[in-house]
């Protein structure tokens, strides 16, 4: 049972990666990018449970700090309206569409 | 016991697989979001619950709830920062104006 769901977590993580290619607007990247994060977190602690070795917690908590530390940071750009740049680029996509 | 850990782990594996289904095929950006927001805390729960039934010793036990906490205090706030800073940024859902325009005028004949 912990391999068909790391099995599954590896296919959601798929999934996370094609929407954050495909994505139209930024946020939808952003959201796919937080998604893949928190799956790793999932991902790291089922595996150290399948290989036996439950040490791999330590780093599985390291990264659940990194990821919510990217996405508030990414974030925290996009509130100083720096990818305002994306926002136009997008428009005039739409209008060329 | 063994069994009940299957049964949590079964369950969160099929959250997981609804996010993600959710995050492919939805069509605005906010219905996305709330596809990952609302299946991404009860899965890692869920899944984290079963990793907990599999009788691990008392540090690991400590760990993995350390974990839960963690992950049930980040993953609502960076949802909610998203959501905010998409809003801030003039990201609009993708509204029916035809469909509303429509019930508005048979509506007031």
């Amino acid at each position: 049972m912990l391999i068909a769901a790391t099995i599954a977590i590896l296919v959601v993580m798929i999934m996370a990666i094609l929407r954050a290619v495909w994505g139209p607007t930024l946020y939808d990247r952003i959201l796919a990018v937080n998604l893949f994060g928190t799956k790793t977190v999932l991902l790291i602690s089922l595996l150290g449970f399948v290989m036996g070795r439950p040490e791999f917690l330590d780093i599985a908590i390291v990264y659940a700090l990194i990821n919510f530390i990217s996405v508030i940071g990414v974030l925290h750009y996009s509130d100083a309206h720096i990818f305002k740049g994306g926002d136009q680029q997008k428009k005039t996509m739409k209008k060329n569409s | 016991m063994d069994i009940s850990s299957a049964v949590f782990l079964l369950i969160g594996s099929f959250l997981c697989v609804s996010g993600g289904v959710g995050i492919l095929r939805f069509p605005d950006f906010y219905t996305r979001m709330h596809a990952v927001g609302v299946t991404e805390t009860l899965a890692t729960a869920m899944i984290l619950i079963g990793l907990m039934l599999q009788n691990p010793d008392g540090l690991v036990l400590l760990k993995l709830i350390i974990i839960l906490l963690m992950t049930l205090f980040i993953s609502p706030t960076a949802s909610h920062a998203l959501a905010s800073a998409a809003l801030q940024n003039n990201l609009m859902p993708e509204l029916d104006k035809q469909e509303n325009n429509e019930k508005e005028s048979s509506s007031n004949p």
